[in-house]
């Protein structure tokens, strides 16, 4: 038995070992709500630098999907390896995963009785160890990128939902993530908010951060997706570049849901 | 793009105040003609027995001659009821400790006060184990006090006090451990809080104080005052327990989620996170407890403890002194409410202090 899980460990050490390249491993993973089958063996591989859009219709499970890279929720079967990192029931090894993937919610879940450098600072400050000042700094610093500097000494209640936003972003940047998730960052905002969002999210892009988006914005799918997924029913059932997915879809269920969206 | 201006100024206009919440309709005026009236009728005689027919000095008890309160009966006995059987010579060491309480606490009224915040932290945690040395004494040269001379005020707020110190750390504790996914942890607690609420304070002491020596083994015999503390302790514990626990209900799944996907660790997302948002949520809650336990206290009565209601009580039945329970309930009740109506403005205070205006 131990002797087993001495071998998994050494299955983990080569994994990261391979992990130039490669930095989201998932691999016929299969998670339940109690008996409702809601992934359906997902193998995904995400290279660095990658910017993947998930899309779907409603329940599909692309939250669940994404919260699992971040052991938000738990999968019960398979594997998922984050930066050379499996993730088990090992607190550890959760941790150190949580350390390099930031995690944007639809409803921001901004820390409503921090103000915004408070809430930027909190992270870097307890789990990074970094010196108060440097974390502000570097707090600084995303927000001006974000474009919010002059917000950070507000409480989050005193910002519109797009600054909240931004924030949001701003906050898990500060952790120096390896990899960011997007959990539908737009859809709670109004019309007008959801540029000022995007904006941040193509900037982000360009410089190279590995993203995982769950959004229903074809627009930022087709300037800055590497590849855009389609799940439905808890599989993943169409996967490809934009131009391919967008112009040639290949299973009737992506042409369907293309139909519905885009006609909107 | 046009300029901003400053808000328009509203004006506070008492007469019409007055026309639109005490004569607006028909009942309102009837209701406020009848109040006023009764206030007039009783406000005068009211006075008259606590301030002007009253007698505040004077030699002994014949020195009350007049219609109104007997004061001096307070003001002779001052002494037994703020320190109960303390040696007169030792009570310097009390007078310490209410005015330590005074500086650590009287402040937190004051905005900008400076130092307030490190005022309130030594207020929690220096002035206990100040009030641990000086009040017992029996080391440092310090004459030993035992614990059945202590009484009145003294003793009042040292329950309450213990009591309030002790219980919101515990309560936060069992309150997390009733929310926790392991069930050994979750279990301990839930039996514990409803054990606990389900048995009267009065039963509490009377068993800390009676029964549980009667199990102890022998030479382990602590003080009494000590039990009733544990008991008191306890007892409130598992109430604020039960009022935290609401406040942490209703924060959302998703403050936990971001703290999580922070990396924060359990403790630290707690400690963080979610507590300062629970407690301040429940701040009215908590203040709520910590008053109905100062009232509580009076129950020490039972156990032969004679906190200020019971020094109060032993003496108006003096032969030497007609008639002066009233005076005596009186003060009592002025005594508390001048601790608990403290206690409801200081939350409120704090309940304003921490709204940053976010609305869920
Ligand atoms: N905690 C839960 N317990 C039980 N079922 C759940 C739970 N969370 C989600 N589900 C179910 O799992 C399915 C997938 O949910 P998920 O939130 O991942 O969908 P989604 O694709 O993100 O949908 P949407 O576009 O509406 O956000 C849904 O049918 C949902 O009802
Ligand atoms: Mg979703």
């Amino acid at each position: 038995m131990t002797e087993q899980m001495q071998s998994e460990q050494g299955q983990t050490v080569v994994d990261s070992a391979k992990a130039d390249k490669t930095i989201i491993h998932v691999e016929a993973m299969h998670k339940w709500y109690g008996s409702f089958h809601v992934l359906k063996n997902l193998n995904l591989d995400v290279a660095q630098g990658e910017r993947i859009v998930i899309c779907g219709p409603s329940g599909s499970g692309k939250s669940t999907f994404i919260r699992c890279i971040n052991r938000l929720e738990e999968h019960q079967q398979g594997k998922i390896v984050v930066d050379g990192v499996e993730l088990t029931d090992d607190v550890r090894h959760i941790d150190s995963v949580r350390k390099e993937v930031g995690m944007v919610f639809q409803h921001f879940n901004l820390f409503p009785h921090m103000t915004v450098l408070e809430n930027c600072c909190v992270a870097p400050i307890w789990v990074r160890k970094t010196p108060r000042k440097e974390a502000e700094a570097t707090a600084m610093e995303y927000l001006k990128r974000v474009k919010i500097p002059d917000q950070a000494n507000k409480y989050p209640g005193q910002l519109s939902g797009g600054q909240q936003q931004r924030v949001a972003i701003a906050r898990a940047l500060c952790m120096k993530p390896k990899i960011m998730l997007f959990d539908e960052p737009t859809s709670a905002l109004d019309p007008e908010m959801i540029k000022e969002v995007l904006d941040t999210m193509i900037e982000l892009a360009s410089s190279g951060m590995t993203m995982l988006c769950v959004t229903h914005e074809m627009g930022f799918a087709k300037t800055v997706a590497d590849r855009v997924i389609f799940m439905d029913g808890g599989e993943i059932v169409e996967s490809a570049p934009p131009h391919d997915f967008f112009d040639n879809p290949q299973e009737p269920r992506t042409q369907q849901f293309l139909k519905q969206i885009l006609h909107h | 793009m046009s300029e901003s201006m400053a808000p328009p100024k509203r004006a506070f206009a008492p007469v019409q105040w007055m026309r639109d919440n005490l004569f607006n309709t028909w009942y309102n005026i009837l209701l406020t003609v009848v109040v006023v009236y009764m206030i007039g009728t009783s406000i005068g005689p009211l006075l008259n027995w606590l301030f002007l027919d009253a007698t505040f000095t004077g030699a002994d008890p014949k020195d009350c001659v007049g219609d109104g309160a007997c004061w001096l009966f307070i003001n002779q006995r001052l002494n037994f009821f703020m320190y109960g059987f303390y040696p007169d010579a030792q009570q310097w060491r009390v007078d310490i400790m209410f005015f330590l309480l005074a500086v650590a606490f009287v402040p937190q009224f004051i905005e900008r006060f400076p130092a307030r915040r490190w005022l309130g932290i030594f207020g929690m945690t220096g002035l206990p184990i100040i009030g641990y040395i000086l009040i017992p004494g029996g080391w440092f040269g310090l004459e030993e006090v035992q614990s059945n001379k202590w009484g009145g005020l003294m003793l009042t707020l040292i329950l309450a006090y213990v009591g309030i110190i002790g219980s919101l750390p515990l309560g936060i504790i069992l309150a997390l451990g009733r929310r926790s996914e392991m069930p050994v942890i979750r279990g301990f607690c839930v039996i514990f809080i409803e054990v606990w609420r389900a048995v009267p304070l009065i039963t509490v002491l009377f068993m800390a104080s009676v029964m549980l020596p009667l199990f102890l083994p022998e030479g382990m015999n602590f003080e009494k005052l000590l039990r009733a503390l544990i008991g008191i302790t306890l007892w409130q514990s598992a109430y604020m327990a039960e009022v935290i626990r609401g406040g942490l209900q209703a924060i959302p799944r998703g403050q936990y989620e971001a703290g999580s996907a922070l990396g924060l660790g359990y403790w630290r997302k707690m400690r963080l996170i979610i507590l300062p948002q629970a407690l301040t949520l429940v701040i009215p809650g908590i203040v709520n407890t910590f008053i109905g336990l100062f009232m509580d206290t009076t129950l020490v009565l039972i156990i032969g403890l004679f906190d200020i209601l019971g020094t109060v009580q032993s003496t108006i039945t003096d032969p030497a002194w007609q008639n002066v329970a009233i005076e005596g309930y009186v003060f009592v009740a002025f005594c508390f409410w001048v601790f608990c109506f403290g206690m409801s403005r200081y939350s409120q205070n704090l309940e304003r202090k921490l709204d940053t205006g976010h609305k869920t």
